[in-house]
């Protein structure tokens, strides 16, 4: 666990990882939670081969199982169970449901879905999805330069 | 790297819901699929939301859409969808995703 959480603290990396505890940013959803925004990927199809990347799978793989929320580029909120993930962030959720069914009642019929990692923009994670004290601990470890 | 991820293998020969990044919904039956999500649908329609009338149905039949386009694949559960009524379903139009 603490290996897989290295990577919030390094400056250089180009993620970026944010906690929030009060009001979330995104208005979609009220309770507390953890946000991790993706690096820009647009076109990417590559296989990402970077540190960072493989950062993020093996962190995704850990959460397989909770109940996330993933919102999309186009603004639709997808929630349900993390069912899989792949070396390009491309996202099975299991038991989904739309955030805002009355706005969007696209996806009514749809109980399983896959979600393409491009057009990730947040994945939500419960308030367990990071331990909180590795974080802080690994955070203090790299602003002291170790 | 290991290929066990989320692959559509599952949903082959089933019938999905596919949208795409300009915003349509287009059902059919998934036949084939690559590692760029590229997908060949068959005995495709698209769902035409708009907030005047209810959903309008276009056939379009057999399609290959380029995995670029696609934003999410949807396992549609028969039993639920029968149960829409389609008609009076009224929504804007799905936006178009903004990389």
């Amino acid at each position: 666990m603490e290996e897989v959480l290295r990577w919030f603290c390094l400056p250089r990396s180009g993620c970026r990882a944010s906690i929030s505890g009060g009001p979330v940013s995104s208005p979609l959803l009220a309770p507390p939670l953890i946000s991790i925004s993706l690096p820009g990927e647009g076109e990417r199809r590559s296989p990402p081969s970077s540190c960072c990347f493989l950062l993020f799978f093996s962190y995704f793989k850990e959460l397989v199982g909770k109940e996330v929320t993933v919102e999309l580029k186009n603004d639709l909120a997808i929630r349900g169970t993390l069912h899989s993930v792949d070396q390009y962030l491309n996202i099975k959720l299991e038991n989904t449901r739309v955030v805002d069914q009355d706005k969007y009642p696209h996806m009514l019929s749809v109980r399983n879905c896959f979600i393409r990692g491009s057009v990730v923009r947040y994945v939500l994670l419960p308030q367990d999805g990071v331990d909180i004290d590795i974080l802080h601990d690994a955070t203090r470890r790299e602003a002291r330069g170790g | 790297m290991a290929s066990a991820g989320p692959g559509l293998e599952s949903l082959v020969d089933q019938i999905i819901s596919v949208i795409t990044n300009d915003g349509r919904n287009i059902v059919g039956t998934l036949r084939g699929f690559d590692q760029a999500t590229n997908i060949i649908l068959d005995e495709s329609h698209e769902r035409v939301y708009s907030t005047r009338e209810g959903v309008q149905q276009l056939v379009l039949g057999l399609y290959i859409i380029r995995g670029d386009n696609i934003s999410v694949v949807g396992e549609v559960d028969e039993e639920l969808d029968a149960r829409l009524d389609l008609s009076n379903l009224r929504a804007h139009p799905l936006k178009p995703v903004i990389h």
